[in-house]
């Protein structure tokens, strides 16, 4: 890979089932970079539950509204911006969710993108993005045994 | 885009098995809900759920889970998972479920369980 970032950008319908589109170009991008499979597993689902977020909460599902994504390539570093038009779910925190409460049936049973996402990988966070949207922003590090220029001692 | 959930339920003395086939995610509630509805609730006490097939589950596909956690605690049934990849494993652990299931790594290994 090139030292200097390189950015990908990819915009998806706000349709269920367009989120295997970025998680097959997030896989892609991982695996260039090095990143091993359990890693590249936790991005896949991270990037599919903020993309579905995005899609359900940011857009509406409405399909003439785009979830874009921008993957930016850093020496060390994959970050991923996912955005959408809605005003975010950045004032929402994600927390663990309480399945015993979900078990009885005091809670809903969904609500577990948020938790999933930040547990999942390395940076999280969500963010408004001046008066066109918010956007989700997340990132997965490369270790430092796999890092260019890495010798072990 | 999402592929449609298949599912084959096998009852065999008082344990049903229900093999799940292609994704898992909020378009399969109907589906998957139903077939859990169709297992009888006073002859089966024990149930397996067989995610070998699954291409792609997401969270919604993990309440769905959840959901059908929360009917068979209500009923009195056991459950016991296998199949999962090592990541489900993981994100399985992760939300909780292993509170109240047990992770497999095959179907013998699931159905010896709920011998213990």
């Amino acid at each position: 890979m090139n030292e200097s970032p390189t950015a990908v950008e990819l915009r998806l319908p706000s349709r269920l089932g367009f989120e295997k589109v970025a998680m097959g170009a997030a896989a892609t991008l991982a695996t260039l970079m090095g990143f091993e499979e359990d890693r590249v597993e936790d991005l896949k689902t991270a990037i599919a539950e903020a993309c579905i977020n995005a899609m359900e909460h940011g857009n509406s599902f409405n399909d003439l509204l785009l979830v874009t994504l921008t993957f930016t390539l850093e020496q060390n570093t994959l970050e991923v911006k996912v955005r959408d038009c809605g005003s975010g779910v950045h004032k929402r925190r994600p927390h663990a969710p309480d399945l015993e409460r979900k078990i009885k049936g005091e809670e809903a049973p969904r609500g577990l993108g948020m938790f999933l996402i930040q547990s999942l990988v390395d940076e999280a966070e969500w963010k408004e993005d001046g008066p066109d949207g918010s956007y989700t922003r997340l990132a997965i590090h490369l270790p430092v045994t796999a890092r260019k220029g890495h010798r072990p001692v | 885009m999402n592929s449609a959930t298949k599912i084959h339920i096998e009852t065999e003395a008082s344990i049903a098995v229900m093999r799940f086939d292609g994704d898992i995610t909020s378009t399969s509630k109907g589906a998957v809900l139903e077939a859990y509805q169709a297992i009888s609730k006073t002859n089966v006490k024990k149930i397996l759920l067989d995610f070998s097939k699954v291409e792609y589950l997401n969270s919604s596909g993990i309440a769905l889970v959840i959901q059908m956690l929360m009917e068979a605690n209500r009923e009195g049934q056991k459950v016991q998972i296998f199949g999962l990849s090592p990541h489900f494993q993981k994100v399985f652990t992760m939300v909780g479920l292993t509170k109240y299931t047990t992770l497999h790594a095959d179907e013998v290994a699931a159905k010896a369980a709920f011998a213990s």
